[in-house]
């Protein structure tokens, strides 16, 4: 992990709509791309507080991120363009772990965003299966040539076969629908932070049975140790 | 002047080299029993600031006390605890059990709790009366007359004030609901600087006791602005959220910060303080 100091400014080199979303492509600089589904605090320009992003793509001297505007925060990010500057921070948390034998790599809609950088990490060609609630959406499938994808309201935990180690990301619902499914899947979640370093206590989500920070005990946590919290929004 | 964070906007164990840089860490309020705390969403960013209910998580006066106040002496930063309870017993009592730390700060103004707690002073009085220790009393400016409250707690024994807590806030979201999970939260940030430094300037102005002035700060220039209303130490809250390297960066900030202010350091920038004496602005 990055040492935590204050955030390094870097270069926007490029950004490109996939999608609905943005592809924000950033000079790397002396930053680690880190662990796939570990995350970064983006500069928000204009706003008070960073906006976390698990990193999307590592191509040589960049890092690139995959934005959804759904608010103030996202769209002025999505609305940078070459040479602008931001502050980064990361990368933070924990990603997935890649000793995996058998991988199926399973995104929703925005979900999908730290799957091209993990597809990367794992030997060989992991097998995808991507769900978007519409073919504007499904637009964003580019990033993963070869996936297999269904729209709404087809969902893609049926394309989910027994037998292989699921590593997921997307809405909450969905990754509920995968951890019933596949108890041992590892799972990446969201919550509102506004620091990424355990300092705010903002993020908190139902991990073990108890309240506690998602920047710090994931955003991948094991199915199974957010089993109470799904028995209890059940 | 010390640079601390705000109670509640650090934690030292997950961010040692942020706690660091800071002359005092300011621990997170410790209540007598365990409190989870609030259900999520607990933030939200509003126009020049954010809304926090975090509801005084903390592991309970008995955790603290042996687990991790043992694990934040070991950082080598100069300790202050931040106590909370509902009655002047529960203050009293985590006071009279604290020993080996800097100071006691008493959070007597936390926006997200329910319960309905003793006067201010009371609190002090009883706090005054179980420790030997330094004790900041931190108030709220949501006080008709924070001045008021600021002269009996000192009537009642406190060293130092903290100025100021969040302000109870709300916001709405797309579909006018409100944000947090709890209705309402603390609203911070440089949305409250101005209100922060007003608090400051009275609560001085009529106690002249030492202050760590917080709300808002962001540079060296929001820092001295502080100094200037008569704060002998300032803290860093929500700035921290985005910038942990703040507590380096405002120090080194302050150095330009006076210069271009005309003072030579931040103790002549208070000089510009009404004083407590007169109550008018000492010539420069």
């Amino acid at each position: 992990m990055q040492s935590l100091a204050s955030p390094s400014r870097h270069s926007v080199t490029g950004s490109e709509r996939v999608g609905p979303y943005t592809l924000l492509r950033l000079e790397r600089g002396d930053l680690e791309p880190g662990v796939p589904g570990q995350f970064f605090m983006l500069e928000a320009p204009g706003r008070l507080l960073p906006r976390p992003f698990s990193l999307c793509l590592a191509p040589p001297g960049e890092l690139a991120f995959l934005v959804d505007p759904i608010g103030p925060g996202t769209e002025a990010i999505c609305r940078l363009r070459a040479g602008d500057e931001i502050g980064v921070l990361g990368p933070l948390g924990h990603g997935y772990r890649l000793d995996v034998e058998r991988p199926l790599l399973v995104g929703g809609g925005i979900g999908i965003a730290p799957l091209p950088y993990l597809a990367e990490q794992l030997d060989g060609d992991p097998p995808l299966v991507l769900g978007f609630r519409s073919a504007e959406y499904a637009g964003a499938a580019a990033l993963l040539p070869g996936a297999e994808v269904v729209i709404d309201p087809v969902l893609v935990t049926e394309l989910i076969e027994p037998g292989f180690d699921v590593l997921a990301c997307g809405p909450e619902p969905m990754l509920h629908a995968v951890a019933a499914l596949c108890p041992t899947a590892q799972l990446a979640w969201e919550a509102p932070m506004a620091c990424g370093y355990g300092a705010c206590y903002g993020c908190v989500v139902e991990i073990d049975g108890a309240l506690e920070r998602l920047c710090l005990e994931g955003p991948v946590l094991d199915a199974a140790r957010v089993r109470a919290h799904m028995e209890a929004v059940a | 002047m010390r640079i601390l964070n705000a109670s509640g906007c650090l934690d030292a164990l997950a961010a040692p080299e942020v706690a660091r840089q800071l002359d005092a860490f300011v621990t997170k309020t410790v209540t007598p029993l365990p409190r989870e705390g609030s259900a999520p969403p607990r933030i939200a960013e509003t126009a020049h600031g954010m809304l926090n209910a975090i509801g005084l998580a903390n592991p309970g006066r008995e955790r603290f006390l042996a687990e991790h106040l043992p694990r934040l002496r070991e950082l080598g930063v100069p300790l202050w605890v931040s106590v909370g309870g509902f009655c002047a017993d529960d203050y009293a009592e985590t006071c009279s059990r604290l020993g080996e730390i800097e100071t006691i700060e008493l959070n007597l103004s936390c926006p997200n709790v329910d319960e309905a707690a003793d006067s201010a002073a009371e609190i002090v009085a009883a706090c005054r009366a179980a420790t030997g220790l330094a004790l900041y009393a931190k108030l709220s400016a949501a006080h008709p007359d924070v001045a008021d409250v600021a002269r009996a707690v000192a009537t009642a024994g406190a060293d130092g004030l903290s100025l100021i807590n969040t302000l109870r806030a709300t916001a709405l979201d797309k579909h006018l609901h409100p944000v947090l999970a709890r209705g309402s939260g603390g609203l911070s940030g440089p949305a409250l600087k101005p209100v922060a430094l007003h608090a400051v300037s009275v609560c001085h102005e009529v106690t002249g006791l030492p202050i760590v002035g917080m709300g808002g700060i962001e540079s060296g220039r929001d820092a001295l602005e502080f100094a200037a209303c008569g704060a002998h130490d300032i803290a860093l809250g929500t700035v921290l959220f985005g910038d942990p390297g703040a507590p380096a960066r405002v120090r080194a900030e302050l150095v330009p910060a006076c210069a271009d202010a005309g003072v030579a350091t931040p103790d002549d920038a208070r000089a510009l303080a009404k004083s407590p004496e007169t109550g008018r602005k000492v010539p420069a």
